[in-house]
């Protein structure tokens, strides 16, 4: 029985490795449509198969290069995404966007010591930022400690620039993912001379009720969120029910779609979160996808999200490797890659106005480049807020930097406790 | 006829009581040996290793451990992924406490202290017995976690709470982080497993192991023919937390590299666990290899099957897997409520008679 079971292994494990060897560009994408965090993971694996349909059917791919584009369910669960990184792998994956800190953190060394780059956008290890220790990650534009900055940035603005003696409350995801910004608003608590306190909300976060049984006693001038799927609906919802100004309430931009505020009604309504793209679907390339994707029937899951917060968010990654994938095209002068000439590509990524309007996404989000000792951009964030009867996000602020005054000497030394942890020398 | 037992003889003792009297058994278990050993290492790459083969092996010592407890002591157990976390972090703080010693050292030295952590949890078991038992061991499933959670100590004061598996040797061999090879990890938790299985096999056909299976099934009536409970089931818990400890650290720092406490070692854990022995067959060895690789390899097969095959869409066959998997256990439970273990019993009866079953 064992024997058969091995050998049955055996057989499959032939068939996965008999992979085809075409010179196609591989993009996995390891999405999560089931579990507790599927309402926030459909949209964004929506938008990213999308923005790739898009490009095949309307461009050929990229560089004439077809794009073929995995998919594998991880379920937001570290083991499944073990599965799927190794699965997928050998397929020749170009960059992996895992969408969860966990699965990210699980993925660094391994996808180092295989020389595949991982583009954690807006999530994983913020320390990332450092491109000499960290050379295949990046997570460009911006990045949980610069949202931590620009949210109370946020405060200072709304506060008339002081935020003495306030309290602030941070409501967290009790993981990797929650805990990234404690240490940042630690400091800018020493900074700014505000009072923090934190909350966290253990997985899968639907349970809240002590939270904000606490929020309403103590009465923090502000909350910010580090929620990701249901524990986002619970904690607005919750917010509500305890009639806690919602303008006063200021989500991460993984707190921020429209899947978050619906549930809670009217009563979500003036719910703010940051964002480090545009929202909304007024851009010239929905009417390509609406053509080439939507009209054709191949739009991704049911094809509903279009043109909302996280879809956008997916969109903008893919965008974001397709012009990864372009730049490295470019340098290599080859249409075929492999992974280390896409790391190359993604170091040299450069994204201007210019571009992103020839994209059909003019304005979509800040301009940046990445640089071998910067794989994290500039920290451009802008604040979003909900609208409930117009059933819509709209942004509120322009954006803006980050305290790097704060963010930096943090960065360089979590960067250089990492090198230090591992035996790597930093160097560009 | 493929079971022959005609000219089998046993001319001692040792001969008539080994684990495998039949003489086609017992080549089928060197021959399963002599593969494992010596041909998967050489077959393997890291899809096999990381996708498969690690998960089975790990989870079948876990299984083994958790079989020790509710199988043959029949003291329920819904505490294993605590005391896998246990092992896990005594692995942490070990790997990053003392560098320069052997993994092999570690890995053992966490199934210690997860043993008398689990003794220490196994106290209540002389009080309280069947679903009170159940309860108290979910209070220590969710205090350890908790415990892990909220005490920096134990995550080295990281910031993000996480524990990651630095890069650690055995006979100079790298066996943890990321840059190792398929068959060192594979053969250095296959070591494991035979370990375990040897151990465990030993212990419950031997004197300890009819005691525990006297209190399984009376513990009144074994009290009065001489057996004491307390050492009974405190050993039961020993032994068992010992091997998911095991099972714990190498989970930790060979499989997954970086673990949460929360999302790895939560209520999920325990129940996939008790899942793989209640399938697998209560109070059997290899009913926790067969349900250990059946629990790994079901969604594996199924994704491929489904996703890679057949072109499904990947959350219809993560959800096919949810219904499979839930509809088994039920006809397990009303079918074969002894699980995989017995249908190969059966089958092995029917094999010896056959083919004059009469």
């Amino acid at each position: 029985m064992n024997m058969k079971l091995k050998l049955t292994t055996l057989a499959l494990g032939v068939t996965l490795a008999a992979g085809p060897a075409m010179a196609e560009l591989v993009f996995p994408s390891l999405s999560y449509r089931t579990g507790p965090y599927a309402a926030n993971g459909i949209p964004f694996a929506d938008g990213y198969a999308d923005y790739f349909t898009l490009l095949n059917e309307r461009d050929g791919g990229i560089g004439g290069e077809p794009i073929r584009m995995i998919e594998c369910e991880t379920g937001y669960n570290t083991e499944k995404g073990v599965e799927c990184y190794e699965s997928t792998k050998g397929e020749g994956a170009l960059v992996y966007q895992p969408l969860s800190t966990g699965i990210t953190y699980q993925l660094i060394p391994k996808a180092t010591a295989d020389g595949i780059p991982v583009h954690s956008m807006g999530y994983g290890r913020t320390s990332a930022k450092d491109g000499a220790v960290f050379k295949n990650i990046f997570n460009y534009p911006a990045n949980y400690w610069d949202g931590a900055s620009v949210a109370i940035k946020h405060l200072l603005d709304v506060n008339g620039g002081s935020l003495e003696g306030k309290k602030i409350a941070l409501v967290y995801h009790n993981s990797a993912y929650g805990k990234e910004p404690i240490r940042t608003l630690e400091e800018l608590s020493k900074k700014h001379g505000f009072e923090l306190s934190l909350l966290p909300v253990d997985h899968p976060g639907q349970e809240q009720k002590s939270q904000w049984l606490q929020i309403r006693r103590e009465k923090p001038d502000n909350v910010i969120m580090y929620g990701w799927g249901v524990m986002n609906q619970v904690a607005v919802q919750e917010a509500a029910n305890i009639r806690y100004p919602m303008d006063q309430f200021i989500g991460i931009w993984w707190s921020g779609s429209e899947n978050d505020v619906r549930p809670a009604g009217e009563a979500a309504n003036g719910y703010k979160a940051l964002t480090f793209h545009n929202v909304g679907s007024d851009f010239p390339v929905f009417a390509d996808i609406q053509k080439f994707v939507v009209d054709a029937g191949k739009a991704a899951g049911a094809g509903d999200q279009i043109g909302t917060a996280l879809y956008n968010r997916g969109l903008y990654a893919a965008m974001l490797a397709a012009e990864a994938a372009k730049t490295a095209q470019g340098i290599h002068n080859t249409t075929a890659l492999t992974p280390a000439q896409m790391r190359d590509g993604m170091e040299a990524l450069e994204i201007t106005e210019a571009k992103m309007a020839g994209l059909g996404l003019p304005n979509f989000g800040p301009e940046f480049s990445v640089s071998c000792e910067n794989h994290g951009g500039n920290g451009l964030v802008a604040v979003s807020q909900w609208d409930a009867a117009a059933d819509s996000w709209s942004l509120i602020t322009g954006y803006e930097q980050s305290d790097q005054d704060v963010l930096t000497p943090l960065i360089e030394e979590d960067a250089a406790a990492f090198a230090a942890e591992t035996g790597i020398t930093p160097g560009c | 006829m493929l079971y022959r037992e005609s000219g089998d003889f046993s001319s001692t003792y040792a001969e008539d009581s080994q684990t495998f009297p039949i003489k086609f058994d017992r080549y089928r278990y060197y021959f399963v040996l002599f593969v494992a050993i010596f041909v998967i290492p050489f077959m393997i790459n890291d899809y096999w290793v990381n996708s498969l083969f690690l998960p089975f092996l790990i989870y079948a010592i876990a299984a083994i451990g958790l079989n020790i407890l509710v199988g043959y002591c029949g003291q329920v157990s819904l505490g294993t992924g605590g005391f896998m976390a246990v092992g896990a972090y005594a692995c942490y703080k070990l790997m990053t406490s003392f560098p320069d010693v052997s993994m092999l050292v570690h890995v053992l030295l966490s199934g210690l202290i997860t043993a008398a952590v689990g003794v220490l949890f196994g106290l209540p078991s002389l009080r309280i017995k069947g679903f009170y038992l159940a309860v108290a061991t979910l209070a220590a499933q969710f205090f350890l976690v908790w415990l892990f959670n909220r005490v920096p100590w134990f995550y080295n004061y990281s910031a993000s709470g996480q524990i990651s598996a630095p890069e650690r040797t055995f006979l100079g061999i790298n066996i943890t982080g990321a840059n190792t090879q398929a068959w060192a990890t594979y053969l250095f938790c296959l070591m494991f497993v035979i370990f375990s299985a040897y151990v465990a096999r030993n212990l419950t056909r031997g004197s300890v192991g009819r005691k525990w299976m006297a209190i399984r099934d009376m513990d009144i009536a074994a009290e009065i023919i001489g057996v004491n409970p307390l050492r009974a089931k405190l050993t039961a818990f020993a032994v068992s937390s010992f091997f998911i400890g095991i099972s714990g650290a190498l989970f930790f720092s060979i499989y997954l590299g970086a673990v949460e406490v929360g999302e790895v070692f939560g209520i999920q854990k325990s129940f996939l666990v008790l899942f793989m022995i209640i399938i697998g067959g209560l109070g059997s060895i290899f009913g926790s290899f067969a349900g250990a690789a059946f629990l790994v390899l079901l969604p594996v097969v199924l994704k491929i099957v489904g996703v890679d095959w057949l072109g499904w869409p990947t959350d219809i066959v993560a959800h096919l897997q949810l219904v499979i998997v839930g509809g088994l256990i039920i006809v397990f439970l009303i079918a074969e409520p002894h699980g995989l273990a017995q249908l190969w019993r059966v089958a092995k009866e029917k094999l010896r008679l056959w083919p004059f079953p009469h």
